[in-house]
């Protein structure tokens, strides 16, 4: 029999409900398999046990019955370490907030803890969510469950691989152009970046606000719709948040994909594509088929300069964004005589490579004499992006498409930027154009997992979960687990 | 022949809006403070905290807007105006670039009688920064330095003029007026002293009859209107001498220097920032319902140039009081209040803007901290018309008054100020004035009218001014 930690939210819930097993135990769970397998896999930042232990009892306390009535009672989660937490580090994997302790909570923990779900910890993730495997974080690399000598992808790696070998049931993490659904992709499992506005983004410590969401990595997709329930809908606090109501997302999830029009673009199984994904996405469209789905090809012409608008709008606003990191209120700060050199040293010594690349990057393309030519440009070109999108929308309700190129590739493989940015190719339009997307697993290259993505219109989240149910259940892939156990005596 | 040179002036001015809260979080907006009580994670700058845009803020904005006869923008938003000064948490100001809320709009100046419209190129919203508090007299050189968030994130508007002021006169003119508007609308306290209204000068010159500008330098530091003046007057002067002289005006920022009565060069063009501003991304663009500008202008109070208008019919009063009485709100207030109890109005007027006005000034007041109420000055222009006091005893009356804050009846009484009526007590000095100056009487019977003053002064002193000059006259007249 599975253990309690190696289970979904909702397996977990019939236990839980039904008094067979307590919060305790099924935290305790977790917490043996951290301390057995995070030696190895370095999965998390920081770990509170006692906070969390004493936020189990508490809700023994309340009694089964009062907490079934709390969407996710008793379920131990982990935050991406770049999401508020009062009184707990927040580092963003930076040596820049390595002494940060926020004294406000994120809008997700406000949720989370009112739907009774235990934070178990803060998960790695590249240094201020730049990268696209985790190996960008100051303070160590993230394994892969699957292969410990691989990358589990990024930038939300370490919530991706924590629940991938059963560390926790479930994890958050944010997506600025991929940085759930690559890691979702090569750890195996669900990964889902709502529409721009559905999630609200207070107490999320930002890359590039327009393109930043948070959303839910977990097992399988039935938890993706339980997780979303609670973290979906508006919140004053964010302006960008929009009031659209939150549907029951678990009444989505049928088995029957009847009449629906799936456009598969044919730009995003571009030149740089692993043949043995595109191979399995394929077969996966020939199912989507049988389930009902008509699936046709579509043109999304201007998919080819997502990437760079990408790294335009999100370098640009990086750059401004991280303007705040200067040693004088908080965070790292350096010794020195004046405020110039404090500054300079400052960020010189707590910032990593990548971050300044793209702190440069940005403030180049805003400066004078560059800024339309880069800046303003770019925007044009995401205007173009985001119509290429609705009129395909016009057409189909969805569009399918490969996720990451390949699978996860093994430590200082990509050590040339250019082709670490290749990972999003698929992934980062759908932030340039603000939609929903949603990774779930197709298949296995190698014993590494492969991601499939479906791409839907604003708010149809729904629709989304309704053909990644649809074609979970018709497959295995979900119920596959990383061989940990013989990696870490 | 010297050339005739014409000076060119626009005017920046900042106004901190006096909304409740901050603009861009729930803080309040309250002028000093223990240092960092007004604050929270979204006004230090902590990393996570959005900004939530303060509709109050936009409010005032637009009230503005249409009180400067601008246009008010369909669409607009908010940039980011990238610089690092550890004064501004987030080292990027919320400010507006390209798309202000108000634009092209006019203020109407009076100078010598003459109406004037200056040019409003814009009105923008913006976020206050932080202050430093230096032990030391600057940054460079202080031992080390404290950051006083309170301020920060206090909203302000940016109104930007043309160059269309050709004096340092007309700019300390255009400075009152838009004060004044401002102070009508209660969108802001507008005190210099606190830094709630602040003004930057960009002054050039050019041969008169010259179209191109010249070069232009940027004066700060102006901390009350008469700084302003003298500033900008200076600095006219300055590059006046320095063309005659050969020499290049050179753009920069200059620092007014109230104690020597210069401006001093602060840094040149050539350091000057590039802001790479950008649209805000944490905050949407806004679309300004047009119903709602039209219920704000329904909604607008009577601005000064309304008001003089009607002090003008009304109370019938001359151009020049009506002006300086509508120039403050607090002031015309005051004096509409004075009249509803004393309802003659041009004698209310003469006292608020000669004795009062001139109280007020020495002692650097505005008529809000005046002690002196419209219900005093009533009481006291009553005891003049019952014939208690005279004018003349009125002004000392006045001056207690101002003092003290008492009422004038019980000044009169404490200090035994009663006129003198009685005519059988003042014949008794006005027979002693004459048996000791026969000189002087001899004078009047020859015809000389002026002794008669003369003898008016000596029953006054007498009487430590408390005669009726009236029944000293008469009595005066009969006895010669
Ligand atoms: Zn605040």
């Amino acid at each position: 029999m599975a253990k309690l930690n190696q289970l979904t939210i909702h397996a977990l819930r019939d236990l839980l409900d039904s008094g067979q097993v307590s919060p305790t135990e099924v935290l305790d769970a977790c917490l043996k398999r951290i301390e057995q397998v995070d030696p190895q896999v370095k999965a998390f930042i920081t770990l509170i046990p006692e906070a969390a232990r004493a936020r189990a009892k508490q809700l023994e306390d309340l009694g089964k019955d009062k907490l079934a009535t709390h969407s996710l009672a008793g379920i131990p989660f982990a935050l991406k370490d770049n999401l508020c937490t009062k009184g707990i580090l927040t580092t963003c994997a930076s040596r820049m907030l390595a002494n940060f302790i926020p004294p406000y909570d994120s809008a997700m923990v406000e949720k989370l803890e009112a739907a009774c779900a235990i934070t178990i910890g803060k998960a790695n993730l590249d240094e201020f969510s730049m990268g696209s495997s985790t190996e960008t974080s100051s303070f160590f690399p993230t394994a892969n469950p699957w292969d410990l000598e691989r990358v589990p992808g990024g930038s939300s790696g370490g919530s991706a691989a924590a629940v991938a070998a059963d560390e926790v049931i479930f994890a958050l993490g944010s997506d600025a152009g991929g940085s759930l659904r690559i890691p979702a992709a090569f750890c195996g499992l669900v990964g889902m970046k709502p529409t721009y506005g559905r999630v609200s983004r207070y107490g999320l410590i930002s890359y590039a606000p327009s393109l930043d969401q948070i959303g839910p990595l977990t097992k399988d997709v039935t938890d993706c719709a339980l997780v979303l329930n609670t973290i979906a809908g508006h919140d004053a606090r964010d302006a960008n948040s929009v009031p659209v109501e939150v549907p029951d997302y678990t009444s989505f999830l049928k088995e029957d994909l009847q009449g629906l029009r799936i456009g598969v673009p044919r730009e995003y199984f571009f030149p740089g594509l692993d043949p043995r994904v595109k191979e399995l996405v394929q077969k996966a469209l020939l199912r989507l088929e049988e389930l009902g789905a008509i699936c046709e090809e579509v043109s999304l012409p201007h998919t080819e300069y997502a990437l760079p608008v990408y790294h335009l709008i999100s370098t640009a606003e990086a750059s401004s964004t991280l303007a705040r990191y200067d040693g004088v209120n908080y965070g790292y700060r350096a010794a020195a005589d004046d405020l110039d050199t404090m500054l300079q040293k400052t960020r010189t010594e707590a910032f990593g490579p990548e971050v300044k690349r793209r702190i440069i990057l940005g403030t180049y393309a805003l400066s004078s004499g560059c800024y339309d030519a880069y800046y303003l440009k770019a925007q044009k070109v995401r205007t173009l992006i985001k119509q290429d999108f609705d009129q395909a929308f016009a057409q189909y309700d969805l569009l399918v498409s490969p996720t990451a190129p390949g699978v996860a590739f093994s430590f200082g493989e990509k050590e040339d930027p250019l082709s670490m940015y290749l990972l999003d190719f698929c992934t980062n339009p759908l932030n340039l154009a603000g939609l929903p997307g949603i990774s779930i697993p197709c298949g296995f290259i190698q014993k590494m997992p492969v991601g499939l993505q479906f791409i839907g219109r604003p708010f149809s989240e729904g629709t989304l979960l309704q053909a990644a149910y649809a074609y979970e259940q018709s497959t295995e892939w979900h119920r596959q687990k990383p061989d940990l156990d013989n990696d870490c005596i | 022949m010297a050339t005739d040179y014409e000076a060119v002036i626009g005017l920046e001015v900042h106004v901190e809006l006096k909304t409740k809260s901050k603009i861009f979080c729930s803080c309040p907006t309250t002028f000093g403070g223990e240092s960092n009580t007004h604050v929270c994670p979204g006004c230090l700058g902590l990393p996570g905290v959005l900004p939530v845009l303060n509709r109050k803020v936009v409010e005032y904005a637009i009230k503005a807007g249409l009180a400067l006869n601008c246009e008010i923008a369909e669409f607009t938003k908010f940039d980011r105006k990238n610089y690092h000064y550890p004064d501004l948490p987030k080292n990027y100001q919320l400010s507006q670039f390209d798309l202000p809320i108000c634009q092209q709009g006019y203020l109407e100046i009076e100078i010598n009688d003459n109406q004037k419209k200056i040019g409003i190129n814009r009105i923008h919203m913006e976020e206050d920064a932080g202050k430093l508090v230096h032990q030391g007299d600057n940054i460079a050189r202080a031992e080390y330095s404290l950051v006083d968030c309170n301020r920060s994130s206090v909203p302000l508007l940016e109104i930007v003029s043309e160059p269309d002021m050709r004096s340092a006169e007309e700019a300390r003119v255009y400075l009152e007026k838009l004060k004044a508007i401002l102070e009508y609308l209660d969108i802001s306290d507008c005190k210099m002293e606190e830094g709630s209204l602040r003004c930057d000068a960009n002054v050039s010159i050019r041969p008169r009859g010259q179209r191109t500008l010249g070069t232009k330098t940027e004066i700060k530091n102006m901390n009350s209107f008469r700084s302003l003046q003298r500033a900008v007057e200076y600095e006219i002067e300055r590059q006046i001498d320095a063309k005659e002289a050969g020499e290049p005006i050179v753009q920069e920022t200059r620092g007014w220097d109230e104690v020597t009565g210069v401006t001093l060069s602060m840094r040149s063009k050539e350091e000057a920032d590039d802001y790479r501003y950008f649209p805000e991304p944490d905050l949407p663009p806004l679309r300004i319902d047009r119903a709602w500008v039209e219920e704000l202008q329904q909604q607008q109070p009577e601005l000064p140039a309304a008001r003089k208008e009607r002090f003008i019919q009304d109370y019938g009063l001359p151009n020049y009081d009506a002006e300086i009485l509508t120039n403050s709100r607090a002031l015309a207030d005051f004096y509409e209040a004075s009249c509803s109890l004393y309802p003659n109005p041009k004698v209310v007027s003469n006292w608020v803007m000669g004795e009062l006005l001139h109280l007020l000034n020495a002692e650097n007041l505005e008529i809000t901290q005046s002690r002196v109420t419209p219900e005093r000055l009533a009481e006291m222009l009553q005891l003049i018309d019952k014939g208690t006091i005279s004018g003349k005893l009125a002004k000392t009356v006045l001056e207690e008054m101002f003092k003290t804050g008492q009422p004038p009846q019980a000044i009169v009484q404490a200090k035994g100020l009663v006129q003198i009526t009685d005519e059988s007590a003042l014949t008794i000095v006005v027979d002693q004035v004459l048996e000791a100056n026969p000189k002087v009487v001899e004078d009047y019977r020859k015809g000389k009218g002026k002794a008669l003053g003369f003898l008016v002064g000596q029953v006054m002193k007498q009487t430590r001014g408390q005669a009726s000059p009236e029944v000293v006259n008469r009595l005066l007249k009969t006895r010669l």
